[in-house]
């Protein structure tokens, strides 16, 4: 462990660290003897999945955890123990000394104070100076984090700034003083790709201007390679595998460190290598069982796993890892390791996507949302461009991914083509039929062979209902119940998303977010369908039980033949399981193609920005990455920016572009067509291919 | 973040590629009535309460069968009469004995107040259920005649009405009357609720399965709106008593021979003094149902409140 010396000069020292909850079921032991030290002006990145303990442990330090929560242990920033310290001693510590950045930039700062008064807030509570200087202090510290016009912004309310804006807030908060520790947890988990790499810069700015050591908790190893120089990983309130980031990632030393890195997609490897997921779920923290708390799920355990818990032990120079056998994983790749015999490591290669004929096309589809005034009278007074002409075209057997930020559409997209929304204008034809021709009887068949997986698998199962009675429902409604064979068949769908008939009366609250996902499946399978729409799908769950979805929906895909439309923001996922991709930006296409092409040589400068954001569960690789980092937010899409809709964010229209190419920009809007050679379809008029992986 | 913790512990069993692995000692499924009931049994007054109001409909259905007198008047009764062995609660002056004509009046109260609070809670919540889930014009006209009904005083109405219907003085007559004139605070209550239920991804699941709107509304929104429902349900039975006794108490319920509490108050009102005996067995009553009533919702409010699920400090 650490040496004497260092832990003389540790900002933050932890030593076994306890924390537990009672709950109605029992005592919830959420941390588990979590010991870790951090020396000045360090990053170290705390990794783990939810209800790892990352959090509460985050919290227990800050002295926030609620009231009925037991610590014990020892925490000592700067020397001075924390832990236990009277709530006014405490508030003078915190701030001071150790400053927090929360998850929801909304929640964290009071709507009814302009940021400034809130930074000047901060300023005040440690030190004693005027309203006037410490608003001042206030336009200092918001230019420090990369906010424009800081002079006028101070003036704003919360809810004037978009929620980057608001997280570069809350970091000049915790930066007013200078603590010797900033804690973020989770800052950038809300936000788009794009805007995460803006919050991540201006904390990296933050940490530079004050020398702040920093405590980056996030369950994304890409976040986490790319910005902090140890890292530490969490599983099951243990801290379980621990040492610099180049020698983690590349050398792990404890099987679930190795499990993450092969359950999470990159943005660098195509669909060939098929995930490798960990098996099981967390343990309950109820009763941990003796033993190794990964052991249930680890591919390596032995007897003496479940008999004997492995201390943390130092297996090379500054790198610990809790496992009997770390050493037995020198040198073995997560495929080798995780696999399993009906699992080959190599998939077969991906059906070419010309191959098949057009399933489902949508033509100029557009749907508007109306704002309307409050009050009685509810005038329309605009409109929200949810989607503005938008056209695609899915194959038989082939998986197009609709990606792009929060708000550019692709949701509203994928509904209207599923008609849960009525277009304003445009088509949307199956196999031909225009579906918003189709009289209601119709259109009840026509859902037979399209149907929906949804993104929160907590929200779209209903909670009154029993696993057999949710998988059943599309067969009732349709009437098609015992003819597809009653309870066996259902039996038959759990069991093909790898569930047991067993689950099947029990109901949803009893499942975790990765079963629940399979059972929205299980339903959504119940009719064979031949097209299933996939809105984030995954984007709830935990890496390692995404990965397990993943994979599921390839084997549907391949045993059933289904085209699969895949809505999702995570590139690094769409990377892994899209044919062909298609960006979206503020209601239209800018870029689509086949996926390997788009990705390995963007041609949009918006697709730039977007696979430049995507972080690399790699160090090395992500460290030396170019970044095109895009200017401010995604403007309102109640009054898009005339003619091309990027150019107010554009890196290329700000810095590469003559005052003339510009005016090209502003008056004309460019259309979607083949610009470069490879064959996908630009909306730029200056397209051209970059490589940025 | 707590509830992320207790959510974990709810997570049994596995999941990943094969997801047929249990990971630990999985816990025995727990349905959700028996965690309701274990959440209300925590409850104590409410428990207590329960205990009481099944008493007292013991002692009003079952009593009459036991006691020899009932609530008529009988020339085998002495008038006036203070309590005593052979009339416990006294008599009245036209010879009634005041045990008889509580049990009796407890009866009548009781059907009265479950007639009402059945009918104004099935009305109440598919009325309610119905504009929330259209929404749009749906919504504006069923709530703006919600709003109408909502600024009639209750009691003027039915006071006007039940005395001027034939029937209108019988139990069900009552009942029916109050009934038509009380769904209305239940209504708004569901419409709440389905607003923001009809919201989730699991009706869109249901429509995108080709759900028609009737499935969606009884197989999905008003089950999931039970909690609230129940909630305001209890809580209409102690309103339902209450105006039953205003109403006989006024003479425009239930009329003699028959009985009720609240037309045994108005009998007794110039005698609460004199005649003690006369006037507070059947006012206490009222206050004891209405009272226990309220605990009971109290303790299912607690219950059907999934952030009970949260860490008890």
């Amino acid at each position: 462990m650490a040496g004497a010396a260092e832990q003389a000069e540790a900002v933050l020292r932890v030593e076994d660290l306890h924390v537990s909850f009672p709950t109605e079921d029992g005592r919830v032991r959420a941390v588990r003897g979590l010991t870790l030290g951090l020396r000045p002006g360090e990053a170290l990145g705390i990794v783990g999945e939810s209800g790892s303990g990352k959090s509460v442990a985050s919290l227990a330090v800050m002295g926030l955890l609620p009231r009925g929560a037991q610590v014990t242990g020892s925490a000592r920033v700067v020397g001075r123990e924390v832990l236990h310290l009277p709530d006014e001693e405490l508030s003078r510590v915190r701030g001071e000394r150790i400053a927090m950045v929360f998850q929801d930039p909304l929640t964290s700062l009071n709507p009814v104070y302009t940021v400034g008064r809130q930074i000047a807030e901060a300023v005040r509570a440690h030190r004693a100076v005027s309203e006037r200087e410490a608003l001042a202090r206030a336009v200092e510290l918001l230019a420090e984090v990369g906010i424009p016009q800081p002079r006028e912004r101070v003036r704003s309310y919360p809810h004037e700034l978009s929620g980057g804006m608001r997280q570069r807030v809350v970091i000049a908060i915790a930066m007013a003083n200078e603590p010797d520790v900033i804690i973020a947890d989770e800052p950038t988990t809300a936000l788009d790709v794009t805007v995460q790499a803006q919050v991540l810069e201006a904390l990296e700015a933050a940490r530079r201007r004050t020398g702040a050591a920093l405590v980056l908790i996030t369950h994304d190893l890409g976040v986490v390679a790319g910005h902090v120089d140890r890292v530490a990983v969490m599983y099951a309130g243990r801290l379980v595998e621990q040492g610099p980031v180049e020698e983690v990632f590349e050398r792990p030393r404890m099987p679930y460190t190795l499990g993450l890195l092969g359950s999470q997609p990159r943005l660098d490897q195509g669909r060939s290598l098929r995930l490798a997921p960990i098996s099981g779920a967390p343990p309950t923290l109820l009763a941990p069982p003796p033993g190794c708390p990964f052991a249930p799920r680890c591919p390596m355990a032995e007897a003496r796993c479940t008999a004997e818990e492995p201390p943390l032990r130092e297996v090379s120079g500054g790198h610990l890892a809790a496992c009997h056998f770390a050493e037995r994983l020198e040198g073995r790749t997560p495929q080798e390791v995780f696999a399993r015999a009906r699992e080959p490591g190599e998939r077969a290669p991906a059906p070419s996507p010309a191959a098949g004929a057009a399933l489902l096309r949508a033509e100029g589809l557009v749907k508007h949302f109306p704002v309307r005034s409050k009050g009685v009278v509810r005038r329309r007074i605009g409109d929200v461009h949810a989607v503005c002409g938008v056209s695609l075209e899915l194959r038989e057997h082939e998986t197009l991914a609709l990606v792009g930020e929060s708000g550019c559409g692709k949701s509203t997209t994928a509904r209207l083509l599923l008609r849960l929304l009525a277009p304003d204008a445009g088509r949307v034809e199956f196999e031909g039929a225009d579906i918003a021709a189709l009289p209601r009887a119709e259109l009840r068949r026509l859902r037979q062979d399209m149907q929906i997986v949804f993104q929160d698998p907590f929200a779209s199962l209903d909670p009154r209902m029993t696993v057999s009675e949710i998988v059943a429902e599309p067969l009732r409604i349709h009437g098609l119940y015992r003819g597809h064979g009653g309870a066996a068949d259902v039996e038959r769908l759990l069991s093909t998303v790898g569930l047991g008939p067993e689950h099947g009366a029990r109901y949803p609250h009893e499942f975790s977010g990765g079963q629940r996902q399979r059972i929205g499946i299980a339903r959504a399978l119940a009719l064979r369908p031949r097209t299933l729409i996939l809105d984030e799908p995954v984007s709830a769950l935990d890496v390692s039980i995404q990965a397990g979805i993943i994979n599921l929906l390839e084997d549907l895909q391949e045993e059933f033949g289904l085209a699969y439309l895949f809505v999702s923001h995570d590139l690094s996922v769409v990377r892994h399981i899209a044919d062909r991709v298609a960006v979206m930006y503020l209601g239209k296409v800018v870029e689509t193609g086949a996926a390997d092409r788009v990705f390995a040589s963007a041609a949009h400068p918006y697709t730039q920005t977007l696979v430049s954001a995507i972080p690399l569960p790699d160090p090395r690789k992500e460290r030396r990455r170019q970044r095109i980092l895009v200017q401010g937010d995604v403007p309102s899409p109640s009054a898009p920016p005339s003619g091309c809709r990027f150019r107010t964010r554009c890196p290329k229209f700000a810095d590469e572009l003559s005052e003339r190419e510009r005016a090209r920009c502003v008056e004309e809007e460019p259309p979607l067509k083949a610009r470069v050679p490879g064959g996908h379809l630009t909306a730029c008029h200056y397209a051209q291919e970059r490589s940025l992986v | 973040m707590s509830e992320r913790v207790t959510d974990t512990g709810d997570g049994n069993g596995a999941d990943g590629a094969t997801g047929g692995t249990m990971g630990g000692a999985a816990p025995a499924p727990r349905g959700q009535l028996r965690t309701i009931a274990m959440r209300f049994a925590r409850h104590r007054p409410a428990v207590a309460s329960l205990a009481v109001l099944a008493a007292l409909a013991a002692f009003a259905f079952a009593g009459p069968l036991l006691w020899q007198w009932d609530h008529t008047v009988s020339s085998d009764i002495p008038s006036s009469a203070e309590p005593s062995a052979a009339h416990p609660l006294g008599t009245t002056s036209a010879g009634n004995d005041v045990l008889g004509q509580l049990m009796r009046g407890m009866q009548q109260t009781l059907k009265v107040a479950f007639t009402v609070t059945v009918l104004a809670t099935v009305l109440g919540s598919v009325w309610g259920a119905v504009a929330g889930y259209f929404r749009g014009w749906v919504d504006a006209v069923m709530m703006r005649l919600v709003d109408v009904l909502l600024i009639v005083p209750l009691l003027v109405v039915v006071a006007a009405v039940g005395g001027n219907v034939r029937g209108g003085t019988t139990w069900y007559g009552v009942a029916l009357v109050i009934a038509a004139f009380s769904w209305t605070p239940i209504s708004r209550v569901v419409r709440g609720v389905v607003l923001s239920l009809r919201e989730q991804e699991f009706v869109e699941a249901a429509r995108a399965a080709g759900a028609s709107h009737a499935r969606i509304i009884l197989r999905h929104l008003l089950p999931n709106a039970a909690g609230p429902i129940i909630v305001a349900a209890t809580l209409l039975i102690a309103v339902a008593i209450l105006v039953e006794a205003a109403m006989s108490f006024l003479g425009f319920g239930i009329q003699a021979p028959d009985i009720s509490l609240g037309l045994m108050v108005q009998h007794a009102k110039t005698a609460a003094f004199t005649r003690p005996w006369l006037f507070y067995p059947p006012g206490l009553t009222i206050v004891l149902i209405a009272l226990v009533i309220n605990f009971i919702g109290d303790g299912l409010r607690d219950a059907l409140d999934p952030r009970q699920a949260m860490v008890r400090g």
